[in-house]
C-alpha cells in the first residue's frame, strides 16, 4: 500500500498541519511497517508527483484554507484517488461556521445565535452603526472570529463594546468574512468521532480548561498551558447529549471518516455546538489523538482501518 | 486543580525564566513564509550563494585530509591560536588592534553575547540598550533575568543626550547599570550608523559613567560606500567587548564568531565558555582559518557588498515607487536591514496575518523591545531575496499597508483585542 499524508499548504495553520502530517505518518508507519508512507507539501510539483507515481490513497492533514474548504479535496476528486476524510462538498459546508450552524441548528441542535458579516458591509454602512445593531440584537459577552479557519486564530471574546471594533480587526486580519456569537459560559468540551466497519462512533469527550478564559493559538499547542480532562467531567447524561451532538452533526454535514465537533456544556447541561473540523488537529498537543489514547484505540491502527477503507470504496 | 493532563509532566518544574518561552501565533505564520510563493522580507539569512562553494568544498576536503585528528578533536576553550591571529586581521579593518591572547572564538557571536551577559549580570541588573534592538540580544538579556531599558536612536544611531539620561535616571532609581549594549554599525533591525563624533559622544560617556559597552559588530565590514566604520573599541581596549562574527563575511553555517576583551573580562570569559561548551568546533575553526590563509576573503567580502548593495537599492527604489503616504523608513548604507514606520495607527503585528496571506511577510517591530513598543514599526530585510522578488514584495507589502489603511478607517483602530504573547521573530533558518 502507498499512502499519501499531505500536510503543510499555505493557511496560516501551516506550521499546525506539518506536526499534524508527521505525527500521523510516523503512526501510520509503526503500524503498518510494509506500507510506504510518504509526506508531502501542497505545492507546485504535488500533481506532477500524483500523476508519475499515483498512491493508493491520501490522508490529507491539511489545516484551514484550501486543506479544510474543500477545494483541494475537489481536485483528489478529480484525480480519482480515494482519500481519507469527509468529501469537498461536505468540507465546504463544515467548513463555513456560519453555513454549518445554521444547518444543523434546522435540525434542532443548540448553538449559540450569531450574525456574520463581510468587511465590505461593515464599509458600506459604517462599522459603528452595524456594530451597535450586532451587539444590540445578540448581547455580549460576544464571541469574534473568522467563519473560515481553525486554530482560534483571530478569535476573541468581548465583554464590553468598546473593544469590538479592535476585535473585528483582529478576525479580519484572517478572513474577509466574521462571526459574531453569543457567548455561552460552560465547559468547553471537543467530542472526536470515527468510523469503523460500518459503525459511527464517538469517543469521550475532551474537557479543556486553559489558563485564561481563551483557548488559543498559545493555550492550544504550548503543552502545559491547558489543563484536559478526558473523559469529561460531565454527567453520565450529559456525556452522552455532547457525543449524541457530535454524531448528530457529523451525519447531519454529511461527513466521512473522521471529524472533530466542539461545544460547550452550559449550567444546565446541554451542549451548545461551535464548530466541526474536517481534519482534526493531529499533534502532541491536539484533542483528537488525546481522546483516542483514553480510548486505547491506536491512531496508526485507526487511520490504516480508514485508508483501507477508502481504498476498498475507491473514492 | 488536579486529575487532569497537562500533556507536559514538568510544567511545575520549569524556571520562571522558562515561562515565556511559548508558542506563538506570530511566529507560527512565519512557516508559512518559508514557501517559494511567498517573499519573505523577514529572516536575515546570508546570500551564501554568493560564496565560491567549490573552493569552500575544497577547503574543508582539504582540513580533514591534512588535519583531520585534530580537526575532529576537542581543542582549546579559548579557540585556536592561529585563527585568533587571523581574526586580528579581520578586525583591524575596523581598526580594532589586540594581542591574540585578548580573543576568545565562539559558536557565532550570539554565544559571545551570551557568555559576557552571564559573567556581568545579575537578575536585575539593567543593560541598556537601543530602541529598537537586535532580538537575539534581548533574549539573552531576558534568560538571564535583566531589566532591559530601550535607548532613543535617530538617523544617527544611539543618541548621546538619551543615553546619559537613561544612566541617570535608572542609577536614580537605585538599580545597577551593568552594560550598555550597542549596534554602531548598520544596526539590526534600525538599519542606521552612528557617525565619528557620535560614537566619540557615547564612548566618553561610558566612559565617565564608569558601564562596559557591548559592541556588537556583525555587519562592519558590509558597508555600501568608502571605508569600514571605525570600532568604538579601537579607541578604547578597557571599556568595550568588542563582538565580531564570520557569519556575514564568510558563512552563518559554520557558526564562528569571537569576542575581543580586556584581559580580565577575556579569562573570566574562557571559563564560562568551557563550562558552556568546553570548546568551539575545531573543523568549523580550520575550516575558517584555511580559508582566510587560502582564499581571497577581502575579494569576498567585496562581492557580498555589491550583492547586498543591489538588493538594498531595488528595495528603497521601490518603497519610494509604491508605499502610501505617511511611511517612513531608514536608509541603510551597509548591513541588511531597513526599518519601516507605518502610516499613523498602523499595527505592524496585527497586519501581519493578511500580509502573510498576500505572500509577502515582514517581522513586526514588536519583537525588538522588550517593553511591547514597535507596533507601528516593521523590519525590512532585504539580503536574501533576489533584487526582482524584493521589488515585488514590496508591491504587495503596499496593497497589504492600503488594506489596512481602508480596515482602520472602517473601525478606526487598526490593533488588535489583547496583547500577542511569545516570540514574534522568525527562527534562525528562515529565509
Amino acid at each position: 500500500m502507498h499512502v499519501l499524508v499531505l500536510s503543510g499548504g499555505l493557511s496560516a495553520e501551516r506550521d499546525v498541519s506539518l506536526r499534524s502530517g508527521r505525527r500521523v505518518a510516523g503512526a501510520l508507519r509503526a503500524a503498518r511497517p510494509d506500507w510506504e508512507v510518504v509526506e508531502h507539501d501542497v505545492d507546485a510539483v504535488l500533481l506532477s508527483r500524483l500523476q508519475q507515481h499515483r498512491p493508493d490513497c491520501i490522508v490529507p492533514l491539511l489545516h484551514g484554507a484550501a486543506g479544510e474548504d474543500g477545494a483541494l479535496r475537489d481536485v483528489i476528486e478529480s484525480l480519482g484517488i480515494p482519500f481519507v476524510g469527509s468529501t469537498a462538498a461536505a468540507s465546504r459546508l463544515a467548513f463555513d461556521k456560519a453555513v454549518a450552524k445554521e444547518l444543523v441548528a434546522q435540525a434542532g441542535v443548540r448553538t449559540p445565535a450569531c450574525v456574520s458579516i463581510p468587511q465590505s458591509t461593515f464599509r458600506e454602512l459604517g462599522a459603528g452603526g452595524v456594530l451597535d445593531a450586532v451587539a444590540g440584537r445578540l448581547g455580549l459577552p460576544l464571541v469574534v472570529k473568522p467563519t473560515k479557519g481553525g486554530s482560534s486564530l483571530g478569535t476573541s471574546i468581548v465583554h464590553v463594546a468598546a473593544d469590538l471594533p479592535a476585535a473585528m480587526v483582529g478576525a479580519f486580519a484572517y478572513g474577509d468574512v466574521v462571526l459574531m456569537e453569543s457567548y455561552v459560559s460552560g465547559v468547553e468540551v471537543a467530542l472526536g468521532v470515527f468510523e469503523r466497519e460500518d459503525d459511527l462512533l464517538a469517543l469521550s469527550g475532551v474537557e479543556i480548561v486553559p489558563e485564561g478564559d481563551l483557548y488559543d493559538y498559545e493555550a492550544r499547542y504550548t503543552a502545559g498551558t491547558t489543563e484536559f480532562f478526558c473523559p469529561a467531567r460531565l454527567t453520565d447524561a450529559v456525556a452522552e447529549a455532547a457525543q449524541a451532538v457530535a454524531l448528530n452533526v457529523h451525519l447531519l454535514l454529511g461527513l466521512r471518516d473522521w471529524s472533530r465537533t466542539d461545544v460547550i456544556v452550559d449550567a444546565d447541561g446541554t451542549p451548545w455546538f461551535l464548530e466541526v473540523n474536517v481534519a482534526p488537529g493531529m499533534t502532541e498537543t491536539s484533542l483528537f489523538p488525546q481522546a483516542l489514547v483514553a480510548a486505547d484505540v491506536s491512531l496508526g491502527e485507526l487511520t490504516a482501518d480508514l485508508v483501507e477503507g477508502a481504498v476498498s470504496r475507491g473514492r | 486543580m488536579s486529575g487532569g493532563s497537562r500533556l507536559d509532566p514538568w510544567v511545575d518544574s520549569y524556571a520562571s525564566r522558562a515561562h515565556a518561552m511559548r508558542a506563538s501565533e506570530i511566529r507560527a505564520l512565519f512557516a508559512v513564509a518559508s514557501r517559494p510563493e511567498v517573499v519573505s522580507l523577514a529572516g536575515g539569512m546570508p546570500f551564501v550563494q554568493a560564496l565560491p562553494l567549490d573552493m569552500l568544498t575544497e577547503t574543508a576536503q582539504r582540513v580533514l585530509v591534512e588535519r583531520g585528528a585534530q580537526a575532529l578533536q576537542y581543542g582549546s576553550g579559548q579557540g585556536d591560536v592561529t585563527l585568533r591571529e587571523q581574526i586580528l586581521e579581520v578586525t583591524g579593518e575596523v581598526g580594532v588592534t589586540a594581542h591574540p591572547d585578548d580573543i576568545i572564538v565562539t559558536t557565532g557571536s550570539q554565544m559571545a553575547l551570551d557568555l559576557v551577559t552571564r559573567v556581568f549580570c545579575d537578575p536585575g541588573d539593567v543593560v541598556l540598550v537601543e530602541a529598537p534592538s537586535y532580538v537575539g540580544a534581548l533574549g539573552v538579556f531576558q534568560a538571564y533575568e535583566c531589566e532591559v531599558v530601550h535607548v532613543a536612536m535617530d538617523d544617527e544611531g544611539l543618541i548621546p543626550a538619551a543615553l546619559a539620561e537613561a544612566i541617570a535616571t535608572t542609577r536614580a532609581a537605585g538599580k545597577r547599570v551593568k552594560m550598555i549594549y550597542t549596534i554602531p554599525s548598520f544596526h539590526n533591525p534600525a538599519g542606521v550608523t552612528q557617525g565619528p563624533a557620535r560614537r566619540a559622544e557615547i564612548l566618553a560617556i561610558a566612559q565617565s559613567a564608569g558601564i562596559v559597552i557591548l559592541e556588537d559588530d556583525p555587519y562592519g565590514l558590509l558597508g555600501f560606500e568608502g571605508e569600514p566604520p571605525r570600532a568604538l573599541r579601537a579607541d578604547d581596549g578597557e571599556a568595550v567587548i568588542y563582538l565580531g562574527s564570520f557569519s556575514k563575511t564568510i558563512a552563518s553555517g559554520l557558526r564562528v564568531g569571537w569576542a575581543v576583551a580586556p584581559h580580565g573580562v577575556r579569562e573570566k570569559l574562557v571559563l564560562a565558555a568551557e563550562a558552556a561548551v568546553l570548546c568551539p568546533s575545531n573543523y568549523a575553526q580550520l575550516t575558517v582559518s584555511e580559508y582566510l590563509a587560502t582564499q581571497p576573503w577581502r575579494e569576498q567580502i567585496k562581492t557580498f557588498r555589491e550583492v547586498y548593495r543591489e538588493r538594498r537599492d531595488a528595495l528603497l527604489e521601490s518603497l519610494q515607487a509604491l508605499m502610501p503616504e505617511g511611511t517612513r523608513w531608514t536608509i541603510p548604507a551597509g548591513g541588511f536591514y531597513s526599518w519601516l514606520t507605518l502610516p499613523e495607527g498602523l499595527d505592524a503585528t496585527a497586519m501581519l496575518p493578511r500580509a502573510v496571506a498576500n505572500l509577502v511577510a515582514y517581522v513586526p517591530g514588536t519583537g525588538f523591545y522588550s517593553n511591547g513598543e514597535g507596533r507601528q514599526n516593521l523590519r525590512l530585510s532585504y539580503c536574501y531575496p533576489e533584487p526582482e522578488r524584493i521589488r515585488e514584495g514590496v508591491r504587495r507589502l503596499a496593497q497589504v499597508i492600503e488594506g489596512e489603511l481602508e480596515l482602520t478607517q472602517t473601525f478606526g483602530t487598526s490593533h488588535m483585542l489583547g496583547d500577542v504573547s511569545g516570540t514574534s521573530v522568525p527562527s534562525p533558518d528562515l529565509q
